[in-house]
């Protein structure tokens, strides 16, 4: 496949570098990256996906464009209020870039349809709002031997982790199980500052990017913390192991959604 | 004793337990926080068994629901 004038002048800031080039964006062209989660997380990292030439990207979400969305989700535009979240994202995705294939999936992701949503992504995002849906894209993930990049936020701090099936603990592994209902506080409850869902999102993107190119080293066997009052990164290594520290997960756990607004 | 904990070099009383330094440290929704004791999680049923030696570095990681 030969770029066309087009594509080289779009991808030229990628092209120019030694660790993308051609051949780089070639692969990009030819990924595809699911996100689940249209919102504070999603967005940018679907926006800067789409920008990237990532050739396929799903994105899953069940819920609709609310006002209280817009102070940081950035796919979506008063326009879009009442809009299904993933329409108005595949909208903004099309505009962006027309050499993306959108796929959208208006549904909640449960333990009957995960699976079969991510076997055919090369690498998923977690960007959803809460710890079920957490655990089961961790679950999923682990079983069907997708990376994945997993992230939270809330108030003015935000973190990540990424895993690759055989290298590094997974969400699991570190956090064992989901706390009980409203023990830990969610977005809606604790507020979040916009601009985090920025910061930690394209992050997230970034993890995608360069495990599509093979670039770099990822956040596998490490969480990245960032908190925005002090301006500090954190990189903790996390305790490393050849196998899983849970036991061995053979089927999803069907977790109930919780009724988490502002998703 | 001197102990890292979060990246930062703290001095600990001798035999200072995970639990103690939980309080100590005013962790968030404590019952919940995972900890790891250098290059091992260290199991909730055993914070208060567990003693800090000198020159251990301790990390707590926090559950972080939102991203909607």
């Amino acid at each position: 496949m030969a770029f066309t004038n087009e594509q080289l002048e779009r991808y030229s800031r990628h092209i120019i570098l030694k660790e993308v080039g051609s051949r780089g964006q070639k692969k990009l062209l030819n990924s595809s990256v699911l996100i689940i989660g249209a919102g504070g997380l999603g967005a940018p990292a679907a926006m800067y996906l789409a920008a990237a030439g990532v050739g396929t990207i799903g994105i899953a979400d069940a819920d609709e464009v609310d006002l209280s969305n817009l102070q940081r989700q950035i796919i979506h535009a008063t326009k879009d209020i009442g809009k299904p979240k993933v329409e108005s994202a595949r909208e903004t995705m099309e505009a962006m870039n027309p050499d993306v294939t959108v796929k959208t999936y208006h549904t909640f992701v449960t333990s009957d349809n995960i699976l079969e949503l991510i076997k055919d992504y090369d690498f998923i995002i977690d960007g959803t709002d809460n710890f079920l849906a957490k655990f089961l894209i961790n679950d999923a993930c682990v079983m069907a031997k997708k990376p994945f990049s997993h992230a939270g936020i809330i108030r003015f701090k935000g973190q990540l982790m990424t895993y690759v099936p055989g290298e590094g603990p997974c969400y699991r592994c570190v956090f064992k199980n989901p706390p009980p209902k409203d023990a830990v506080p969610t977005c809606k409850q604790a507020g979040v500052i916009g601009a985090m869902g920025g910061v930690i999102g394209s992050l997230q993107a970034m993890e995608a990017v360069k495990y599509i190119l093979g670039v770099g080293d990822l956040l596998t066997g490490y969480l990245l913390t960032f908190d925005a009052i002090t301006m500090e990164f954190r990189k903790i290594k996390l305790p490393s192991g050849e196998k899983h520290l849970h036991p061995e997960i053979t089927e999803l756990i069907d977790y109930e959604q919780t009724e988490c607004e502002g998703i | 004793m001197t102990i890292t904990v979060a990246g930062l070099k703290k001095e600990g009383a001798d035999g200072l337990s995970v639990a103690q330094l939980i309080i100590n440290e005013n962790v968030e929704t404590p019952q919940y926080v995972t900890v790891s004791v250098n290059d091992e999680f260290i199991a909730g049923d055993e914070f208060e068994s567990a003693a800090l030696q000198d020159g251990d570095s301790v990390e707590f990681l926090y559950f972080m629901g939102g991203g909607q």
